[in-house]
């Protein structure tokens, strides 16, 4: 059991919030990468407790506590949910020591990572900061780069939905980095030349399971046939890492306009099924995680 | 309460927006905008219906940007301070800067009542620039008074001059405007505003806005002949003209005002603002205004009744927003029906 435990890649998880917490839960079931450490800053936070609780190495000190033990207890990989505020200077500090940063912060230092589009390229690239856009880009940008795969997409636009209760007091207090990072992303990662992004917090009791919908305007009329193959396939891609992801209407198609319906429906890992926001987000950092550690070689090469 | 003077602001040109399907032309605008000015309204929202950066495939592209109309309008006047809405989550600090340039003196920031967090940095940033900043708690007939003074509470820590009561959905009955606007009067500080922004869905905009003052409301929204989403907001002139009646001071000409709505905005309408089915629906079943097109559109491309599509919006619980969720739901009533014709 040691030994197998020993053969995963050791990792950080900095952030003892919503977002830290759900992966690690999530973590803790990975066939490949091990969740050594949690890092806090409040020594009463839920998530430390619980990491403590689950056998994590923890504590409220924050990243400059975790830098002494990152040679010794050789962490490979570390995933930053703080906040944009912090993030650059949490990368700084990892990247000196040759950690691999997965950024779940919007501070967008490295590239945008969305798994199911460009996350080969990245390990190609050796990216060694990658981003995880926002939970919103996480659930729609598949969708425009399948549109866009198939022909020119002059705007893509999306809508996300998520739960009052499932908005974490970080996103509400910048949510325009929200909207600002998820266009961006829907631009360079999703392959419209013009995005936009819409965020709506719904207090309804019970609570929601997250909405997202993808407007597109494509540059030519719309050829429905491949658009729509396209769509299904990069939504099963999609589920294969986040197994609540689907499709509820469409491709509807109205002139040039695309739209797509779909729902996410979080696993319960930390927060209820609702939050399928926190779960694309977490899904998707594990996935990223999951695949860097398998191509070992590179790992090697970085530490 | 010192209720002499209540600040009429005119919403043709922003809530307006939403009847017009957004396509309001800058003539129009100017036209409209220095009649009000002339009329001696003190008070002109101008943006997309869904407030600074609402253009989108969602909300309904404008006829122009944000900028144009607001560079339109804001020079052509004489003494009425221009407003824009701002949703956190739509629109962003660079709209925000942006309207400061071109002009813009007082900037609305408008969140879904339960969420007045996600409002601190664009009303400091407001304030911070000088601005009249005002906290617009949206379809606050969701939260009872104590929970919504709590959210005000919030706002006004942020910066916020004056926090409105608004009652997106035209749902509220003349004692719950009272409740609200009673508990934001004794809740926030004394120099704090209070404003009620009402919709006329069960006929109520005048009487709800009269009800407002009589808690301790200063500021009124209303529009020249209703222009405004779901049955229009509260007729302007008609507001005017009671007020002037009950000796409340407004400061606005009430026959320039009647003339402004019968002789302006009448003419400018795709259809009446009238209390028609799909509107009641709307302020019987708690739906935000602004779907009432979209659901009547839905309905006529999907052949499924635009007042089904509305009870469901509002048995969902959308707010405002969501209406991404009006032709998702108008498939899922076509295909329910169509189900049920091959059974």
């Amino acid at each position: 059991m040691n030994n197998q435990q020993n053969e995963k890649i050791n990792v950080a998880l900095i952030g003892s919030g919503n977002i830290g917490t759900d992966l690690m839960v999530k973590a803790l079931r990975s066939e490949v990468i091990n969740p050594l450490w949690m890092v806090g800053i409040d020594s009463d936070s839920d998530g430390l407790k619980r990491a403590a609780a689950a056998g994590l190495k923890t504590t409220h000190l924050g990243v400059d506590e975790l830098i002494k033990h990152i040679k010794r207890d050789n962490i490979k990989i570390a995933f930053d949910a703080t906040s944009a505020y912090v993030h650059g200077e949490n990368n700084r500090k990892l990247q000196a020591l040759g950690v691999q940063v997965i950024d779940l912060t919007p501070a967008a230092i490295g590239p945008f990572c969305v798994p199911a589009v460009n996350l080969e390229q990245l390990i190609e690239q050796r990216a060694n900061n990658v981003n995880m856009v926002t939970c919103g880009g996480q659930a729609t940008i598949p969708i425009v780069a399948a549109i866009s795969a198939v022909q020119a997409v002059a705007y893509g636009e999306i809508v996300a939905t998520i739960a009052s209760k499932s908005a974490g007091p970080g996103t509400r207090k910048n949510i325009d980095e929200f909207t600002r990072t998820t266009a961006s992303a829907i631009e360079q990662i999703g392959g419209a030349v013009e995005g936009k992004a819409i965020i709506v917090m719904n207090p309804a009791e019970p609570p929601l399971m997250m909405r997202d919908t993808v407007h597109c305007l494509t540059v030519e009329p719309p050829d429905q046939q491949a658009i729509t193959e396209s769509v299904l396939a990069m939504i099963a891609k999609v589920a294969q890492y986040v197994p609540g992801y689907v499709l509820k209407n469409g491709p509807v198609f109205d002139g040039n306009r695309v739209s797509v319906f779909l729902e996410v429906e979080g696993l319960g890992d930390y927060l209820p099924a609702y939050a399928g926001n926190l779960d694309i987000m977490t899904a998707a950092a594990l996935r990223t995680a999951e695949m860097l550690a398998i191509d070992s070689n590179w790992l090697r090469n970085e530490a | 309460m010192n209720n002499n003077k209540i600040i009429l602001h005119d919403m043709c040109l922003r809530d307006g927006m939403h009847a017009k399907r957004h396509q309001i032309s800058l003539d129009q605008m100017i036209t409209l905008a220095t009649a009000l000015d002339d009329a001696g309204v003190p008070m002109i929202e101008v943006a997309h219906g869904d407030g600074l950066g609402g253009a989108s495939l969602n909300y309904g592209f404008a006829a122009h940007s944000d900028e144009e109309y607001l560079a339109a309008v804001i020079p052509r006047m004489k003494q009425a301070k221009v407003s824009a809405l701002l949703i956190p989550g739509i629109g962003t600090v660079d709209h925000l800067n942006m309207a400061h340039q071109v002009g813009v003196r007082s900037i609305r920031v408008a969140a879904q009542c339960t969420e007045a967090d996600v409002t601190q940095q664009h009303i400091a940033l407001s304030r911070k620039l000088g601005l009249d900043t005002v906290g617009f708690l949206m379809m606050s007939h969701m939260l009872g008074p104590k929970e919504l003074l709590a959210q005000a509470k919030l706002m006004e820590g942020y910066g916020a001059n004056c926090i409105y009561c608004t009652d997106s959905a035209g749902y509220m009955l003349q004692d719950d405007v009272h409740q609200r606007i009673d508990a934001l009067r004794q809740g926030l500080k004394s120099e704090t505003e209070i404003g009620f922004h009402g919709h006329h869905n069960l006929a109520l905009g005048v009487a709800n806005s009269l009800t407002a003052v009589a808690a301790g409301a200063n500021r009124i929204d209303g529009s020249a002949a209703g222009l405004g989403a779901g049955a229009g907001n509260a007729p302007l002139e008609v507001f005017n003209a009671v007020a002037s009646r009950m000796g409340i001071e407004t400061g606005v000409d009430v026959f320039k005002l009647m003339a402004v709505a019968e002789e302006i905005v009448v003419p400018m309408m795709d259809q009446p603002i009238r209390l028609d089915r799909d509107s009641l629906v709307l302020g019987y079943a708690g739906v935000y205004s602004s779907f009432l097109l979209h659901a009547k559109r839905a309905g006529k491309k999907y052949g499924v009744p635009s007042e089904l599509i509305l009870m469901e919006l509002g048995r969902m619980k959308t707010v405002g927003g969501q209406e991404d969720m009006i032709e998702d739901v108008a498939l899922n009533l076509r295909d329910a029906a169509c189900e049920t014709l091959h059974k």
